[in-house]
């Protein structure tokens, strides 16, 4: 079949789906119906040219997959850009000085725009410890930054504990989380673990809504003082400055940790997991363990998040705490490269600040989400930028024994 | 001399039948020893029930751990058998096949080093050492099954009989006491299994570490075993020197038929 | 007495309609082990269809009977139409990927329906016109048990049936069977593997929009979110019972609407939701294989 003829049928297969939600629109109350022919025009044309471009990209990626494995894959030009040392230095470089110099360029409106963007940089690198490093689908993640959140607002409400004394309690009251949720559910399947995170994270924010007397239900918590500083009271500008260097050291940090716990004995160990556990517990690997580790390390940057997060906007509900915030973290993990850290803090900078300039972007933000992370695994399961591994540098001397060390 | 392995009257069900019924089984120091029965004797079984990958139903598993002491090891977790001083290949090779040569081996190090979050984080001296250690090791093992020129390449972009070298030398990387192979020379030529049968004998004259291994070539059994235990329909048939089972008339008649391999 | 008659019966109403949707996620586990997050809107997209040829044909004077007739015929056929297309786009390629990418593309897919339909149609509550005649028989028990209810539960036991009969008898029962015992021999002997996954969840798709108008035409409203909660929900179910086990997911559905229904009535309506999560995780901590399923041993 030619591939005209097959785009016309996709075409047409494409028109009569999205025929009537797409077309008709019944108004019960008034009982009119509108016809919006318009659309299935739109969508007739979308559908046959994107379907030349599904079947191109398609036949692109198996190319690629036979190259691969004949071992000459070549890298892609945003790939080397931000992997290449000699083009990705001078970039980093540049981008950390407009990073640092960004609150004296712009309005507090828009470094408060820019705090949000870091916290979700603090989250999609926390939940990339777990998703991308140890392979776990965590689709409850939200939880654990509620934890961190509510942690330090009914501490504040009720002991009047300042925002550095709560900063690490909330990561380890999250860690707490994690463990107690994990250790039973670890043992489980990885498909098992994504629904029980799933329900867990829901059950927290209903809890949140309906236990008034434990954290004041839906209407939230407000009055939520910022972050102090050696006790010196400051206005809201300088102390929207104040937080956006707070988070942007909180995100350095953790580039930092997630780099160094990459490439470690962990690190390699969450790898082996993602591999083959049999193979891995063969070789005398803790599986419930290392994965319980993960699982409670990516809880604990969570747990900061959420401090952050309640700290930042003085007041928090239930309603931040949704599983579409959830399905936004994990997007960005997935478009960015699955335990790459640039592409995570890429994803990360892209998906918030997008929508937040340009309005015609936000009100289709969630389709597109939703769109990109299937395209993504589609065609490009490595994300926007894939993870290098790092090379071992080995000590070729001849003369060391391995029974030395017995 | 003390076993290393000793295997008491050992049974596995699963639900209605019987895959393992009672067997008895011991490896001693520097010992070689094969274990080798029809397809389905229940070998494997066998092997993934001292293992700790299945939990038998009843008998004892007692090993003479690193720092010889005698354990029984029934229902203890694959991990924790295989930090005790017992480490095996699989069958069906499991490598980690999207991480190179190299670090297939570094995870073997996993049971024999330490560092963890605070290491990974803060990268003292003694997790540089450690790291370090981990990798010279690693390479050296490698060298020591002759894989030294994959060091970087994946895992599975490997030839077939490299792979099994390499599962072998990732197992070692556990210092184990007793090595469990589970059919080593299966898909191998005759050159591989040649190779193969001089690095198991180098493995256990040079490391000094015993050797268990399941394998349907009776000529490399026969050659490097000093003692040779028979299954079928999961029990023993039969125990003894590579000679004495060649004699063994019980044991011609399980195999009549069915000795294509030799 | 009526009381817990009342909320019996409530309990398997809501069970009944878990059941339909929780086959469809039992049957495309059972077959490629993927947990199919958008089945949740694929229900919500067949009770969307429904209210949509409703409205239009009650404009045009039709009568009540074969509105309900005609609705939930297109509602059945687009419903499947998507679970078709959803298949063949994100999760045929992925076939050969790691476990996490369907699941991920498949999590995907849902956040696309979802605001597929916010977009194209609205985000408000849509009010669902009550498809399902009064018996006047049933006028003595109304305190327990309404018309709605009865055909609810009727229409479950005859789709059960004739999804069993389906499974145990057709050909393309038979090709699913085999499919799901073991895929590469299922295609050694000459089963259309492509075409039975493709089969698998254009049923499940069908059962699922069933599902949709009923349940749409009891509450009374409907909105673009509706399948995520439903969704959850259906998948408890079939976990409760075993996943991939097809009685199981019956079985696990009626268990999760009396729990729901007596919790709601004895305790507490506010935790309605928190129940069916917690036992979701109860079950899988304790029971990960569920009522009817059988523990499977990973092959070494």
């Amino acid at each position: 079949m030619s591939g005209l003829k097959k785009s016309l049928l996709v075409s047409i297969w494409f028109m009569f789906l999205t025929f009537p939600i797409m077309v008709v629109k019944v108004d019960i109350i008034e009982k009119t119906v509108q016809w919006r022919w318009k659309n299935l025009i739109l969508v007739g044309l979308g559908s046959f040219f994107l379907s030349f471009l599904w079947r191109y990209l398609l036949e692109k990626k198996e190319k690629g997959a036979k190259k691969k494995e004949m071992g000459q894959a070549e890298m892609g030009l945003i790939q080397k850009i931000f992997t290449v040392p000699r083009y990705s230095r001078p970039i980093y470089l540049l981008f950390l000085i407009f990073i640092l110099v960004f609150p004296f360029i712009f309005s507090t409106y828009q470094t408060n725009i820019m705090i949000s963007a870091l916290i979700y940089v603090l989250l999609g690198l926390g939940l990339n410890i777990v998703v991308g490093l140890a392979g776990l689908l965590d689709l409850g993640y939200v939880a654990f930054y509620a934890v961190g959140a509510y942690s330090y607002a009914l501490l504040n409400y009720h002991y009047g504990l300042g925002f550095w004394t709560v900063l690490p309690i909330g990561g380890f009251l999250a860690a707490i989380f994690g463990i107690l949720l994990g250790f039973p559910v670890l043992r489980l399947r990885g498909d098992y673990l994504a629904i029980v995170t799933l329900g867990f994270g829901e059950i927290i924010r209903l809890v949140l809504e309906n236990w008034d007397e434990f954290s004041f239900g839906p209407s939230g918590i407000a009055n939520i003082p910022r972050p102090g500083l050696f006790g010196i009271e400051l206005d809201v500008q300088t102390a929207t400055t104040y937080i956006y260097y707070l988070m942007v050291i909180m995100a350095l940090i953790t580039i930092f940790v997630v780099n160094r716990l990459q490439n470690s004995r962990l690190g390699r160990a969450w790898l082996a997991l993602r591999e083959d556990e049999i193979a891995c517990q063969a070789m005398g690997i803790d599986k419930i363990k290392t994965k319980l580790t993960a699982f409670a390390l990516g809880a604990t940057w969570a747990g900061f998040g959420g401090v952050i997060f309640a700290a930042k906007t003085t007041f928090i509900n239930p309603a931040s705490f949704t599983f579409l915030e959830s399905a936004i973290i994990l997007s960005i993990v997935v478009l960015g490269g699955m335990g790459s850290i640039v592409g995570v803090v890429l994803a990360a900078l892209i998906m918030i600040l997008l929508p937040e300039y340009l309005r015609a972007f936000s009100e289709y933000r969630m389709l597109i989400f939703g769109a990109s992370m299937v395209l993504m695994m589609v065609f490009r399961p490595q994300g926007l930028i894939a993870n290098v591994r790092r090379k071992y540098l080995y000590n070729a001397v001849q003369s060391r024994k391995t029974g030395e060390s017995r | 001399m003390q076993p290393i392995l000793d295997v008491q009257r050992m049974t596995m069900d699963f639900g209605g039948l019987r895959a393992v019924d009672s067997v008895d089984l011991q490896v001693h120091p520097d010992e070689i020893v094969a274990l080798i029965g029809p397809n389905g004797a229940g070998k494997t079984t066998f092997f993934n029930c001292i293992t700790g990958i299945y939990v038998p139903t009843a008998g004892d598993i007692y090993v003479l751990t690193r720092n010889k002491e005698k354990k029984r090891i029934n229902g203890y977790k694959p991990n924790k058998v295989t930090e005790l001083g017992m480490a095996r290949t699989f069958q069906n090779i499991r490598l980690f096949p999207n991480m190179t040569v190299l670090e297939n081996v570094m995870i073997g190090r996993h049971p024999r080093t330490r560092s963890w979050i605070l290491g990974a984080i803060f990268r003292p001296k003694s997790t540089r050492q450690e790291e370090q250690e981990i990798i010279d090791y690693s390479y050296h093992l490698l060298q020591k099954v002759g894989l030294e020129k994959y060091v970087n390449e994946l895992a599975m972009n490997l030839p077939y009989g490299a792979q099994r070298r390499l599962e072998i030398a990732r197992a070692m990387a556990t210092e184990p006491v007793l090595l469990l192979l589970d059919e080593p020379a299966a898909g191998m030529n005759p050159q591989e299994t040649a190779e193969l049968k001089e690095l198991i004998q180098q493995i256990r004259d040079e490391e000094k570490i015993a050797i268990l291994l399941i394998e349907h070539d009776m000529k490399l059994v026969m050659n490097i075993s000093d003692v040779v235990y028979v299954m079928e329909y999961g029990r023993l048939l039969a125990r003894g020197t590579p000679e004495e089972i060649k004699e063994n008339p019980q044991v011609i008649k399980a195999y009549l038929g069915e000795d294509h391999d030799a | 007495m009526d009381y817990f008659l009342e909320l019996f019966f409530g309990g398997l109403t809501k069970g009944s309609i878990y059941a339909l949707i929780a086959l469809g996620y039992t049957m495309v586990y059972g077959i490629i082990e993927l947990i199919n997050f958008a089945h949740g809107e694929i229900y919500m997209i067949g009770a969307f269809t429904a209210l949509i040829v409703a409205g239009v044909l009650s404009f045009l004077g039709f009568n009540t009977v074969s509105i309900l007739i005609l609705a939930t015929l297109i509602a059945v056929v687009y419903s499947s139409a998507y679970g078709y297309t959803v298949e063949k786009i994100a999760y045929k390629p992925l076939r050969n990927a790691p476990r996490l990418s369907p699941l991920i593309s498949a999590i995907g897919m849902s956040i696309f329906l979802q605001n597929y339909v916010l977009l194209a149609q609205t985000s408000d509550f849509l009010p669902f016109p009550n498809l399902i005649p009064e018996f006047e028989f049933m006028e003595p028990y109304y305190h327990i048990m309404g018309s709605s209810e009865l055909v609810i539960i009727l229409t479950t036991a005859v789709v059960m049936v004739l999804l069993t009969l389906l499974i145990k008898f057709t050909r393309i029962g038979k090709a699913m069977r085999a499919t799901a015992q073991n895929k590469k021999m299922a295609m050694l002997v000459g089963v259309n593997v492509d075409r039975v996954i493709s089969m698998t969840f254009v049923i499940g798709s069908a059962l699922a929009a069933i599902g949709g108008v009923l349940i749409a035409s009891y509450v009374g409203q409907i909105n673009f979110y509706i399948g995520f909660i439903a969704g959850i929900k259906a998948f408890t179910a079939a976990v409760l019972g075993g996943i991939g086990s097809i009685p199981g997911a019956v079985l696990g559905a009626l268990v999760l609407g009396w729990t729901e229904s007596f919790a709601t009535g004895y305790v507490s309506s506010d935790y309605e939701d928190v129940f069916a999560f917690c036992l979701l995780v109860l079950i899988l901590i304790f029971r990960p294989a569920g009522i009817l399923g059988r523990a499977t041993t990973q092959k070494v």
